[in-house]
This record gives structure tokens, C-alpha cells and sequence, in this order.
């Protein structure tokens, strides 16, 4: 056939990856009062506790604090604690994308300074890409680094980023400026810094999400200054870096398994012997997250070969928010009851949850439309 | 996990015969309603129908993921002969150590409701009841059916369709499904035997799903090649419409929707045998269901993208996008399958959802 097939070989765990689950069943048990859907997402205490099993950067090597186990176990415990709706978030932008850009293009001080911090729990990261101006067309940053003696100067707002307010280092996405390099290649001068976010000159300010809920927020960078030794990478090399960074971002198995709970209550409600009706509609929910989360551990496989799965990953986010979108569509549909957010009855405060943030989904991490543009490219057609 | 060189040279070899004989031309007359003789020997010749069987009964011992897969590569090729059936008719009359033959076979029954039922007539036995839409019946050298012995479930061989009294039908890709009548009709004791170990109704009918699941996998590869490849051929506006985004998003997520049927299509295929009944049974029904949604999603962007061309009998995609209509109500439905997937999941209890879910793998 002269289409590009995207493959999705089907994967067995190995045994080790499933001595790692019963190890993380057993860890989540101990921490049962901290999981849930309802429940705080970020938790340092709860991110040093996974540090100190070996669970944070587990595949790194170990002279950057990393346990180099395979990327199946990291698979596994991934999934396992977010099926369980463990408070991943302070550690969780790091373990999947900053570490390993970190390892990827970082300096040997950088890894030794950052890795093992992140891996122990110590370090939040956060995301520093959208601003007012550029979302997806992230080549468009407004935010400017000017070269100035033993570092940079840096000038411009990001926006959209996940708990700035409380992390410690963002990847900062931007672009040299009075460097001379070309001004018609959009992605020529763009350059990525560790930034500390306790750096004169940096004002975090909330915004607030549609759930009433602080997330989000805004950064104003005001003369910032950031030292030479906080350059990632190379200067001008930044757009190669974000696409390995959003690759990274997009593989893992938290594009289809934050809902998870919520298709437990809904086969809670539907009780152990359902109408053939409410059966079809949820096994094909079921049958659709068994499909990806197939799909899923095969582009584990991929990155355990060192492959870069670009195209199918993009396959299974596009594919999972969708499926994670019809999650309320169908639970309104089959025991349709008036959501309320704080309700003590779960099933009803989760589908107000859901509901909210359904839009949510498919616009993190690229939006629908940018995903399918990149398997479009990868068909051919681009 | 790496395909094996034996496999992939199988395949390659598959391939390239159902790309040389199994043209449109032979595909439209078949559907006329006359069996695709030409076609059949060159298949039979491989060795492949049969291969299953163990070598002692004239087979090869062959694994039945590769059979699988080159029952996807027939899907890819709308090959038009019960080549899925003359497989599972092989392994149930071998299990019961009836006579095969080694012209095309078909299998039943195939539908969930249908009962056959025989009872001991002197020395022989005889036939009674209904198998409905068996694919190829009267055009088959065997009949290979189960029906209810007094002793629990048994399998019967009949030449042809024996006595039975037929009733032609066809799905709408105008592939034979005959049904067959049977009303005390009787047969030789050695038309009659015990099923082997792992052999029954319902073993067959997930075994018929899965293949059909498998074909469907290789009949939405096709339809998504002819869409993307004629996008980029066809031009309006002055350039290829591969070219317009509301194109490319289409196309994306009909390729999106492909690669989920292949991946449901292998799960059940990994899960064949190497796992418990039950485990295998769960994993046939997400593909079954699977699979069916995504023919459903899939068909229409690849008719969509097509414009009229692909509406007429003479474009080739209705060759793939009428089996899949037709593929995905056989051995059961998408929303028959995924009932089956949920109920299990209801039975099995909310808190022992996620357990469920990882138990293999």
C-alpha cells in the first residue's frame, strides 16, 4: 500500500513490570486517604514519598538519581497511580518532560544539579510555551532573551502554565533577540532556559478556570535576568527541543486514564447485572480503553527501542481525549442526574467535574486540530 | 513484539497473490453469484486453508495468529471465498476426527440464537433444526456443523449441505449466506463426533467473530490507502484537496480510526489460546466491538473524501467499505459484543474494574 500505516505492534509486559505493579498496588493501599478524584492534585510530601521508592525519573541512569528500569515499569506504575487518582502533579511535569529534555540536551552541571532533585521529589516544574499571542502557533513566541555579560535578559508573558504558582523551575520557551539570525525562518532564534521561578523580576498572578479553581496562571517576565549556565541547549536550537519535549508530553498514558474513576462509578451504578443497553454503552467504552491503552504500552515499546513515535502518539491523544470526552456524554445519558461539583455522592460531583473539564482536554498538551495536522504530515498529505 | 521471518515471509507471500488474482474482475463476477473456482485452487494450493491442522491430518501445525494475519491481508483484498470458514471448519470436524475435505468448507452455526439438534436413529443420527446465513453453503464441499448431541454438544460433517433444504441469501456485498434447513435428516454414524477440547458453539462463534473482526482490520488499511492516496490525486480548486486542513483532519482520523482496529483486531488475536476462556473471550469482544465502531466512523470519511467516484460500482472502495457494512453484523454486532464487554465488566464489579483491565498485560 503506498499509505503510511501507522503500527501499533501489540506489546507483552515483561515480568519485571508486573512485580512493579504489585509493588505500586501495594504503595497506593498505604496512601488510600490520598487518591481520588475529588482529592488534591499536588502533593510534595506525596511526590517525595514516590521519590524515595525510585518511582520519579525511574528509566535515567543512576549517576542522575534515575533507577534505569525499563519504560515498561515506568509504564506500569505511571498508569497504576493514575488509575488510582494519586497527586502526581508535583512532580509529574518533570518526571515526563523537563528531566528528560534535561538529559537529552542539558550540560553535565545541569543534569547533575537538576536530575537528581527531580527524581527525589525536591523540584516542581513547570511548563513555559503558550503566551496571550502564540497557543499553538508556538514558532509565534512574543517572549524575547537579549545576550547580556554572564547571561541573558529576558522580556515577555507566558500564559495557560499549570501550577506556576507553586513550582520551582519553568522550561522557558522563547526567542533570541539582536542576534542577527534569520527573521523569515519562524523557528530560527528560538532558544529554551531552566528558569527559576524565584528570580527577580517574575510575577506569577492566578487565573482562575471555569471550575472556580486555580491552575492556571499567568507569568509576567520583567528584565529577567538568567545566567549563562541556565541555557538549555543551544541557542537557536529551541524549536528542535520543544518537539522532543511535546513528544515526551504526548506518549504518556494520562491522555486516556484521568476518567478512569469515573467509568468505575459508572459501572458502580449500573449495578452487576445492567439492561443490554446501558452493557453496549459502557463495553464500548470499555472496549475503547483496552484498545488504548494497548496502543499505548506498544509506543512504550517504541521508546523502549528508541524510536520516536511522533505520529502515533498523536494517534492516542487525539483518540483518547475523545474517548474521555464521551465519558459525561454517556454517564448524563445513562443515569442522567443534576451535577452538582461539591455533592457528597461521588458519581454526581464527578460528573459535574467531567463535564467542566471536558474542553479542557482536547486543547492541552496540542489541540485536536494541531494533533490530527501532525498525523496528516505523517500520512503524507503536508 | 518482532514479527517472525516466517510470518512476515507468509504475508508477503499472501500479499502478493491476493494482489494478483484476487482483481476486481474476479471480485465482480463472484458477486454475480458464481464461486471463485480459479481463485480457490491457487489459494488451496498454498497449503494455507488447512494449515492449522496438525500435520498428521494434512495441515502444518501453523500458529493461528499467522492464520490471522493472512486473514487480515483477505480482508485487505475483499477476497471472495470462505477462506476464515474453511479454517474453523477444519479445526472443529479435526478436533471431532471427522473427514475434511480439501475443497472449500463452511462452518456453523453463525448465528448466536440459531440451534441444531441431533438425536441417535439406529445406527446414524439425525439432524434437526435451522443454521441461518451460513457464508458460501451451497457453494462448499462441507458443511461442518455443531449441533446438541444427547451427550452435550457435537460436530457433524455433511457433503456439500447433505440434505439439507437451502434457502440462498446474500450479505450486501453479495457474498453468499445460505440457510440451511434441517428436519430429521439423517446421517451416517460417521458423519457424527465428539468435539475436542476447547471446541463449541460458543468457541466458534468467537473464533468467527475475531475473523471477521481481522478481515475488517485489513478491509479499513485498504479504505484508508484509496482515500489517501486519491486525496492527493484528485484536484479542485487548483490544488489536491489532500491539501484543504478539512481534509487532512478527516483523513486523520480515519487513520486514527484504523490504527485502533488493527490494535483491537491483535489483541484478540494475542489473547487466541494463550490465555484462559475467559480472558479470551473478553479480549475477542473489545475487538469485535472495537473494530465495528471504527468501520462505522471509518467508511464514511472514506466515502466522504471520495465525492460521487467513490458511490459508483465501478471505483473500487465499495469492494471494501459493503464488507464492512456487512462484516461488522456477522458473528455478532459491534453493540452485541461491547453488551458482552460491559456486562462482564458489571458482573466482575466496579473495584475489580481496573484488576480486570491489567490482568494479562
Amino acid at each position: 500500500m503506498a499509505t503510511p500505516m501507522f503500527r501499533f505492534d501489540p506489546v507483552e509486559l515483561p515480568p519485571e513490570a508486573l512485580v512493579m505493579r504489585a509493588e505500586v498496588r501495594d504503595f497506593i493501599k498505604e496512601h488510600q486517604h490520598l487518591m481520588g478524584f475529588n482529592k488534591s492534585e499536588f502533593n510534595r510530601d506525596f511526590s517525595r514519598a514516590m521519590g524515595r521508592r525510585g518511582w520519579i525519573g525511574m528509566t535515567w541512569p543512576k549517576q542522575y538519581g534515575g533507577s534505569e528500569r525499563s519504560a515498561f515499569e515506568r509504564y506500569v506504575m505511571v498508569e497504576e497511580m493514575l488509575a488510582a487518582g494519586a497527586p502526581l502533579s508535583a512532580h509529574y511535569i518533570a518526571d515526563r518532560q523537563s528531566g528528560p529534555n534535561i538529559l537529552r540536551f542539558g550540560t553535565e552541571e545541569q543534569k547533575q544539579f537538576f536530575c537528581p532533585k527531580i527524581a527525589a521529589g525536591e523540584l516542581t516544574f513547570c511548563i513555559g510555551m503558550s503566551e496571550p499571542n502564540s497557543g499553538s502557533d508556538l514558532a509565534s513566541t512574543q517572549t524575547k532573551a537579549v545576550k547580556v555579560d554572564g547571561g541573558y535578559k529576558i522580556n515577555g508573558t507566558k500564559l495557560w502554565t499549570s501550577n506556576a504558582h507553586r513550582s520551582d523551575y519553568a522550561i522557558l520557551f522563547c526567542k533570541m533577540s539582536g542576534d542577527g539570525h534569520d527573521e523569515t525562518d519562524r523557528h530560527a532564534g528560538a532558544t529554551q532556559f531552566l528558569l527559576d521561578l524565584k528570580t527577580p523580576g517574575i510575577d506569577i498572578r492566578p487565573v482562575i478556570n471555569l471550575l472556580g479553581e486555580h491552575h492556571f496562571n499567568e507569568i509576567f517576565l520583567t528584565d529577567v535576568f538568567v545566567p549563562d549556565n541556565r541555557l538549555l541547549g543551544r541557542e537557536g536550537n529551541g524549536w528542535n527541543q520543544l518537539t522532543s519535549e511535546l513528544a515526551f508530553e504526548r506518549s504518556a498514558p494520562d491522555r486516556f486514564l484521568v476518567l478512569f474513576q469515573m467509568l468505575r462509578e459508572m459501572v458502580r451504578v449500573a449495578g452487576p447485572t445492567p439492561d443490554r443497553a446501558t452493557a453496549a454503552a459502557l463495553g464500548k467504552l470499555i472496549a475503547q480503553l483496552v484498545t488504548l491503552r494497548s496502543m499505548s504500552l506498544s509506543i512504550a515499546g517504541m521508546l523502549h527501542e528508541g524510536l520516536q513515535p511522533n505520529n502515533e502518539s498523536a494517534v492516542v491523544k487525539d483518540l483518547g481525549t475523545r474517548y474521555e470526552q464521551d465519558i459525561p456524554v454517556v454517564a448524563r445519558q445513562l443515569f442522567p442526574i443534576e451535577p452538582e461539583l461539591e455533592a457528597i455522592d461521588t458519581y454526581v460531583s464527578m460528573i459535574a467535574r467531567s463535564t467542566m473539564n471536558a474542553p479542557r482536554l482536547s486543547i492541552q498538551g496540542g489541540t485536536r486540530e494541531i494533533l490530527r495536522g501532525i498525523i496528516a504530515r505523517g500520512l503524507g498529505l503536508r | 513484539m518482532a514479527i517472525r521471518d516466517e510470518t512476515r515471509m507468509l504475508l508477503e507471500s499472501m500479499t502478493r497473490l491476493f494482489q494478483d488474482k484476487a482483481t476486481k474482475q474476479v471480485i465482480d463476477r463472484a458477486e454475480t453469484g458464481e464461486f471463485a473456482a480459479d481463485l480457490w485452487r491457487v489459494v488451496a494450493e498454498t497449503g494455507v486453508p488447512l494449515a492449522a491442522l496438525p500435520e498428521s491430518a494434512g495441515g502444518a501445525d501453523a500458529e493461528w495468529s499467522d492464520l490471522y494475519a493472512v486473514l487480515r491481508v483477505a480482508g485487505r483484498f475483499s477476497v471472495p471465498l470462505p477462506l476464515a470458514e474453511t479454517m474453523l471448519a477444519g479445526w472443529v470436524a479435526s478436533s471431532a476426527g471427522l473427514d475434511l475435505s480439501d475443497g472449500p468448507m463452511t462452518v456453523g452455526p453463525v448465528i448466536g440464537t440459531d440451534r441444531l439438534s441431533i438425536v441417535r436413529d439406529g445406527n446414524g443420527w439425525m439432524l434437526s433444526g435451522k443454521a441461518s446465513r451460513i457464508p458460501y453453503a451451497s457453494h462448499a464441499a462441507r458443511t461442518i456443523l455443531i449441533a446438541d448431541g444427547p451427550d452435550g454438544e457435537m460436530a457433524v460433517a455433511l457433503d456439500g449441505t447433505g440434505d439439507a433444504e437451502v434457502t440462498t441469501g446474500k450479505n450486501i456485498a453479495n457474498e453468499s449466506r445460505d440457510t440451511l434447513g434441517f428436519t430429521r435428516v439423517r446421517l451416517s454414524a460417521d458423519a457424527v463426533g465428539a468435539l475436542g477440547r476447547g471446541v463449541s458453539r460458543g468457541a466458534l462463534y468467537r473464533r468467527g467473530a475475531l475473523a471477521r473482526a481481522t478481515m475488517m482490520s485489513g478491509a479499513l488499511e485498504r479504505a484508508m490507502d484509496m482515500a489517501t492516496t486519491y486525496a492527493q490525486e484528485r484536484v479542485q480548486f487548483g490544488r489536491p484537496i489532500s491539501k484543504f486542513q478539512a481534509v487532512q483532519q478527516n483523513l486523520a482520523v480515519l487513520a486514527g480510526q484504523t490504527a485502533a482496529a488493527v490494535a483491537a483486531a491483535n489483541l484478540g488475536i494475542e489473547a487466541l489460546g494463550k490465555v484462559d476462556g475467559e480472558r479470551e473471550t473478553f479480549l475477542i469482544a473489545v475487538a469485535k466491538a472495537r473494530v465495528g465502531e471504527a468501520a462505522t466512523l471509518a467508511c464514511e470519511i472514506a466515502h466522504q473524501v471520495h465525492g460521487a467516484i467513490g458511490f459508483t460500482k465501478e471505483y473500487a472502495l465499495q469492494l471494501s467499505t459493503r464488507r464492512l457494512w456487512s462484516w461488522r453484523e456477522e458473528f455478532g454486532s459491534d453493540p452485541e459484543w461491547a453488551a458482552r464487554v460491559g456486562s462482564h465488566a458489571c458482573a466482575n464489579g466496579a473495584d475489580g474494574l481496573w484488576e480486570m483491565l491489567t490482568a494479562v498485560t
